[in-house]
């Protein structure tokens, strides 16, 4: 089927290189998200233990305590912080704002109003903040 | 994927312009009829600062190989015939030339999204037929040749807030870039969408209900993610993204 209709498939949106920065943005915000679901879904084990009982939940905790368990839970800091900012930005481009206004288009006609700086910038913000608020929750936990 | 041995002008008694620069040409084969496989052909073509994608793969039409399927027709990005994949990223082979891609092997193979019919030639009848399902006219009780021959005057500003969109010639390069496209066999695609703004946004047209039904469905504008792609191939200047938010925008209850 796939060969008949010659879709890329979900090749089509692993690669995030070539299309821009909105691109990259908008395979990121999969990731996060398929990210954030699996924890969602981790958590929800992880709490349930406490109905085997306080041992059984100390052990659980312990887990989170070890060095993978932080940088898992930075991980989880870092993608809910991109998928919140730039899931606004998104919202609000879906919206119709911030999208640029109808024109006139000029040759080479190689710069979308859409694909505006603002977008660009809160794309990089969204990187930023994330990567800000993933530092400071490895300094938290590891207390350096 | 088989590699079939180069061929180069040199190796044939044709009378082409000696040429100081060269490149790979790998030309994706494939009947569907009669193949299972994609095979990749290369060829040396000589080039000049000018010339396109599609120049060189009609020389090798001309010299090498005349069953290479290629469709085209106006050869200035005007009739929106010759969309293909040109390393990897969907552009029209008359408006892309061989100087600006930087590369010293350049792949042409059919765009994705879209049946290939063979080689580089695809089948556009999806995308015709949502762009027509999207009733891609002025819809008005109105008729500028009764009634006195009433004209409907618009102004500049009218005019401006639709004229990017009717700019588009079909080519569906958007429809190949887009995500929603690759995954999704029934999502109507940045092409359809952007025709159904530029009717909407048009004050001659009373059609916008109608339009706004039918795109507000399950594989309808929703699947749209805003990944901006589609814009970003548009050889005219469409913006389908742009348009696609800017619909939303109506059915969201943010514009009137
Ligand atoms: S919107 Fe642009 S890329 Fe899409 S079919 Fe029209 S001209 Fe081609
Ligand atoms: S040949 Fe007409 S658009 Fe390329």
């Amino acid at each position: 089927m796939e060969k008949q209709t010659n879709r890329e498939g979900i090749k089509g949106w692993l690669n995030p290189t070539r299309y821009g920065i909105e691109r990259f943005a908008y395979w990121l915000m999969r990731l996060t998200g398929l990210g954030l679901l699996a924890y969602f879904v981790a958590h929800i084990i992880e709490t349930s233990t406490i109905v085997d009982g306080k041992d059984a939940w100390d052990k659980m905790l312990e887990l989170t305590q070890t060095t993978e368990g932080h940088i898992i839970l930075a991980l989880v800091i870092g993608m809910s912080v991109f998928h919140t900012v730039n899931g606004i930005r998104v919202m609000l481009g879906q919206g119709g704002i911030g999208v640029g206004k109808p024109g006139r288009p000029d040759y080479p006609y190689n710069k979308p109003a859409s694909l505006n700086n603002k977008h660009k910038l809160c794309i990089y913000a969204s990187i930023g903040l994330a990567a800000l608020a993933m530092l400071y929750g490895l300094q938290v936990m590891f207390g350096v | 994927m088989a590699a079939i041995a180069p061929q180069t002008l040199e190796e044939k008694p044709v009378a082409v312009e000696s040429q100081s620069k060269s490149i790979t040409l790998r030309i994706s084969k494939f009947n569907p009829k009669t193949e299972s496989n994609r095979n990749f052909v290369d060829f040396t073509i000589p080039y000049k600062k000018w010339t396109t994608v599609l120049d060189a793969i009609l020389v090798v039409k001309e010299n090498f190989d005349h069953s290479v399927g290629v469709r085209y027709s106006c050869r200035q990005s005007s009739c929106g015939s010759c969309g293909m994949k040109i390393n990897g990223k969907p552009a029209l082979a008359c408006y892309t030339k061989i100087s600006e891609l930087n590369s010293n092997t350049i792949t042409v193979e059919p765009m994705d999204n879209f049946p290939i019919i063979r080689d580089l030639v695809v089948s556009f009848e999806r995308m015709f037929s949502a762009h027509k399902k999207l009733k891609p006219y002025i819809i008005s009780e109105d008729s500028e040749i009764t009634k006195d021959t009433k004209e409907f005057l618009q102004t500049p500003e009218d005019v401006e807030k639709y004229l990017q969109f009717s700019n588009c010639i079909k080519c569906g390069l958007c429809n190949s870039a887009c995500p929603t496209m690759a995954t999704d066999s029934s999502f109507i695609g940045p092409q359809a969408l952007a025709q159904a703004y530029r009717y909407v946004a048009d004050n001659r047209d009373k059609g916008k209900n109608d339009r706004l039904k039918i795109i507000d469905d399950s594989h309808g504008i929703w699947r749209c993610h805003f990944a901006g792609s589609c814009s970003k191939v548009c050889p005219k200047g469409v913006d389908p993204a742009m348009a696609i938010q800017l619909l939303r925008g109506y059915l969201l209850g943010f514009r009137k």
